[in-house]
């Protein structure tokens, strides 16, 4: 036996309450878990866009959309590497299934993305076939498309010429991420912008978004400030930003996640405390001629001391590794069974913050009880039979 | 029985003073899966209540067929005219239609709480009669707009979450200076809107079509008429909506989510709170241990006790379920808070923390009591009263 | 004469309870030889289990010193003193107080965590002690599986395991029937007479004093001169 098969030997003492409490803390750091990384894909998520590309949409709202006579523009403006553009389509899957699809001139869009990797001869394919998709990995094995098949989506939005809303289109080709972040934006299909602006009923060259990319990243901040003074008081002023800003910016609209997710989480925190510091509490209570028995064999108050702090961190870990672990599963579950729609994974920050947290609990809840421990007297422990 | 079971009861209930610790775990843990519970939901409920106050069941909204909201449709002047004079709506007092060509734009101001990034709300363009066809839309502050000039009328809801809309305050849309004449407010999803005259929006913003058209129908059961005669005209494809069922079906995707991530973290937090339930009866029953078997001794049956335990776990449940509920009405009821809309727009609503909801979440405490309680109360039940009566 | 185990001189002790200073021992003075089996008498209150304690180093005197083993205890801190114990002293009380999640073993061996004694030493002095006090075979048992007297022996064999030279017993027959007293008190005897253990034993039983040495009494916080 060692010190610390002692204080594991002790956690077998009321063997149910140490299941039960240690149930509770699995429960706690799963949501923990759960929540932080739906937090932080939506909160952090964008760091690794980079910072070498622009977009510019209306400067109202990217629902307003731009002419294409900007094109020229943009592409002379100095700094400016590749013009790229898209325009949402407003796809839909079969009765009533959203899908994100965008049009876009196809090699445009492969320059400004070097991150979607896809053979050369697929975007030459999506370049000169009109009718041509090309969807993301993602998207693809979710609803089982394979090239060469013809995808029939309507649009929302955008009827064609002869009034109706369906729409086909070939897909000529499948791509992926160059690196796991990317690999999880997957989840959009991209068709031909020219055909589209021709086909559709309501086509006049407008596009929503331009994405600009940039020769040198450092300039980001002058050439927005370039672009958007370029066409202030404009019929249409744009505003732009870096894309990791762009993101953001459209989290932002929809909520404070954050502040949601921190309410949650410090109420959960708040009754754990309590379920385990209680735990801990009648632990030391019950065990008091125990503990001045130790001292009388020679065990310092110290060592004590480190006793219960090793049991109620043993309690802790145990509990709050099993509960990330937990989390992760079940985020790997969530991310496969949506097809990629929800990302929810437990990454290593999560597991960073969780292990932190995992520690201050372990102290919050052992400070007390280890304290009482050291106090111990010997003679009045023991004369208290 | 009774009897018995009444007379344990309050022996027990007696001594959970002496059990503070763990009985102050059950409280608190019930306090917070309600409190959680109870949050999340009442942003579901008032973002839900917010937009069904939009809309009666005697108005109808026209779209462009298939858009399934107002940002994506997009109706000519013809079809527009066409629509008016559908069969099944009422006549204004003027005797003509009472409908109102609307044409949404989005617009974007800055939010109170973040001044970095702008957010998006909607610019409705309307027609006088809009202002018939909604009644329950009053002029609060300010008059309204004069047409033809470039002015706005802004929802109260405006003015909680974003700046620069205030009376008298002129708000740059589009290269274009507006100003703010008036204050209105409705009780519904329209307070989170800019109102102005349509004809203004349509020369400013370059459109020449509407986005909508709100009809008012001559008697509730004229829908299938209207709707009929509509898709009966081979010009037109449209949908045809009951104005209240259109902002319904807007909250779905909101609801869902937050039904969603109020379902999962509530099951994740019941489990915890179960078995922190289970922790502190088990421990109530174990110190007890000696009372229990001392009483069965006497003759006190093995039901009375079960009852009594578990009595003790649905009281201390409830308690808690209670504080929960107190304390998200306290902290949450008529809280401000805006999303993202349908529309891409901001959509102002209030935390609402509604009766049913906390009798939902009380509903839950109880559960959780009761499953808390009732393992520890067979073991109470089953304790072999000698060895029991050897440990004192 | 042999060394002097224990020397006690002009010892008191003061209690303070809420405002009241209670004295129980006052100016006592004492020695005790080594290899010898004494045992503490007194009426309750009399202050037997207070010299103890402070002879077992588990407690300060108000005044005077405390001799043991040729080293003065009186004035060490609380973690010199946690430190003497663990090398020179052994205590047996009235109530076991032994761990119940450890086995029999495991409880003999908690003294020897504080040594730096290898994982296989340690196992070679547990089974020495069990050995010793005739429970080799019980190693293995939890507590809760012994007799009263069987775990008053496994708490023995952990008072020996370090190999102090002074026992401590406070009432160690307290809990237990004629019989297995007897036992107990003749395995204390062996210690003494076989293994030179010098014992100081409190008890309130007369028939339990017989097998020390020499029995002294105490009476409000005062030694009564006798030899045995």
């Amino acid at each position: 036996m060692t010190r610390t098969g002692f204080v594991i030997a002790n956690l077998f003492r009321k063997k149910t309450r140490t299941a039960l409490t240690i149930l509770s803390v699995i429960m706690a750091f799963l949501l923990f878990g759960l929540l932080q990384s739906v937090n932080h894909v939506f909160n952090a998520g964008a760091d690794f866009v980079g910072a070498t590309r622009l977009v510019t949409q209306a400067r109202v709202s990217f629902t307003q959309p731009l002419p294409l006579s900007m094109v020229p523009k943009l592409e002379a403006l100095p700094g400016v590497a590749r013009v790229a553009y898209s325009q949402w389509f407003g796809g839909v899957w079969q009765e009533n299934t959203p899908v994100f699809v965008f049009a876009v001139d196809p090699l445009r869009y492969h320059d400004a993305y070097p991150e979607y990797v896809m053979a050369e001869d697929r975007w030459q394919a999506f370049a000169t076939t009109r009718t041509a998709m090309v969807a993301g990995k993602q998207l693809a094995d979710h609803y089982g498309w394979k090239t060469g098949q013809k995808i029939p989506l309507s649009s929302n939005i955008f009827p064609q010429k002869n009034g109706s809303k369906a729409w086909a289109f070939d897909l000529v080709g499948i791509y992926d991420g160059k690196d796991e972040d990317w690999q999880k934006r997957t989840n959009v299909a991209f068709i031909n912008y020219d055909y589209f602006d021709e086909a559709n009923q309501f086509g006049k060259g407008r596009v929503n978004f331009y994405i600009l990319k940039l020769a040198d990243g450092a300039r980001a901040e002058a050439v927005s400030k370039t672009i958007d003074a370029l066409f202030e008081n404009s019929p249409d002023e744009t505003k732009t930003q870096t894309e990791k800003d762009f993101n953001l910016g459209f989290v932002k609209q929809i909520g404070d996640i954050g502040l949601i997710v921190r309410w949650i989480l410090f109420a959960v925190f708040f009754t754990l405390l309590l379920v385990v510091g209680n735990t801990m509490a009648q632990s030391v209570r019950e065990r008091v001629p125990e503990l001045a028995v130790l001292k009388t064999l020679g065990f310092s108050d110290r060592s004590v001391l480190g006793l219960v702090f090793a049991e109620a961190s043993a309690l802790c870990l145990f509990g709050g590794l099993l509960g990330l672990v937990l989390a992760t599963m079940l985020g790997v579950m969530v991310e496969k069974g949506s097809g990629g729609q929800f990302q929810l994974r437990v990454d290593a920050w999560v597991w960073l913050v969780g292990v932190a947290a995992i520690v201050l609990l372990s102290v919050a809840v052992g400070l007390l009880p280890a304290l009482r421990a050291r106090r111990l007297k010997i003679v009045d422990a023991l004369a208290g039979h | 029985m009774l009897g018995q079971a009444v007379a344990i009861t309050g022996i027990n209930i007696k001594s959970i003073p002496q059990r503070w610790g763990s009985s102050l775990v059950i409280v608190i843990g019930l306090a917070g899966v309600v409190g959680v519970f109870t949050a999340l939901l009442a942003m579901a409920a008032g973002f839900e209540s917010t937009l069904r106050a939009t809309g009666r069941n005697d108005a109808v909204i026209v779209m462009r067929g298939g858009s399934e909201t107002e940002l994506n449709s997009a109706l000519d002047r013809d079809t527009t005219e066409l629509i008016k004079q559908g069969p099944g709506i009422r006549a204004g007092t003027d005797g003509k239609p009472l409908a109102s060509a609307e044409m949404m734009v989005i617009a974007e101001l800055i939010r109170r709480d973040d001044v970095k990034n702008g957010a998006n709300i909607t610019l409705r363009g309307v027609e006088p009669a809009a202002f018939a066809l909604r009644p329950q839309l009053r002029i609060v502050a300010g008059r309204s707009f004069a047409t033809g000039l470039r002015e706005l009328i802004v929802g109260r809801g405006v003015l909680r979450q974003f700046q620069g809309a205030e009376l008298g305050k002129v708000v740059r849309m589009r290269g274009s200076n507006w100003t703010v004449v008036g204050v209105f407010e409705s009780g519904d999803a329209h307070d989170s809107e800019l109102w102005t005259d349509i004809n203004v929006a349509r020369t400013t913003f370059g459109r020449s079509g509407t986005s909508s058209v709100l009809a008012a129908l001559d008697s509730p059961g004229s829908f299938d008429k209207l709707k009929n005669g509509l898709a009966a005209d081979p010009r037109l494809s449209v949908d045809v909506l009951r104005e209240q069922d259109y902002f319904n079906g807007q909250t779905k995707q909101f609801r869902a989510t937050i039904g969603f991530l109020a379902g999962v973290v509530t099951v994740i937090m019941a489990l915890g709170a179960i078995f922190a339930a289970l922790n502190s009866m088990y421990a109530a029953v174990a110190t007890r241990s000696k009372e229990i078997a001392t009483l069965r001794a006497l003759g006190f049956g093995g039901l009375p006790v079960v009852v009594s335990v578990m009595f003790e776990a649905l009281l201390l449940a409830l308690l808690g379920g209670v504080l929960g509920a107190l304390i998200a009405y306290a902290l949450f009821n008529n809280f401000s808070v805006s999303t993202l809309g349908q529309n891409f727009t901001q959509v102002v609503f209030n935390f609402k923390v509604t009766p049913e909801l906390v009798g939902r979440g009380l509903l839950i405490a109880l559960i959780i009591g009761m499953i808390g309680g009732l393992l520890p109360a067979m073991r109470a039940a089953r304790l072999p009263v000698t060895t029991s009566l050897r440990e004192l | 004469m042999s060394e002097l185990m224990v020397q006690v001189r002009s010892v008191s002790k003061v209690y303070q309870r809420g405002k009241q200073q209670i004295e129980v021992l006052h100016g006592l003075t004492l020695d005790i030889p080594k290899g010898d089996f004494v045992a503490l008498m007194g009426p309750s209150g009399s202050g037997k289990t207070t010299l103890l304690n402070l002879i077992g180093g588990l407690d300060q005197p108000t005044s005077g010193e405390i001799h043991v083993g040729g080293r003065r205890i009186d004035e060490l801190s609380s973690g010199q003193l946690a430190k003497w114990r663990a090398h020179n002293v052994g205590f047996v009380f009235q109530l076991y107080n032994l761990m119940p999640v450890l086995s029999a073993e495991r409880n003999v061996e908690l003294p020897l965590l504080l040594t730096k004694l290898s994982s296989a030493e340690r196992k070679q002095n547990v089974a020495v002690a069990l050995q010793v006090v005739g429970l080799a075979d019980r190693a293995k048992h939890k507590p809760k599986e012994l007799s009263g007297g069987q775990e008053q022996r496994v708490a023995i064999a952990r008072a020996l395991v370090s190999d102090p030279q002074l026992l401590v017993c406070d009432e160690p027959t307290g809990d237990l029937d004629r019989k297995t007293a007897d036992e107990i008190l003749g395995l204390l005897q062996v210690l003494n007479r076989e293994h030179g253990k010098t014992i100081v034993m409190v008890t309130h039983d007369p028939k339990a004093a017989e097998f020390a040495r020499r029995t002294l009494h105490l009476e409000k916080g005062q030694l009564l001169e006798q030899a045995a």
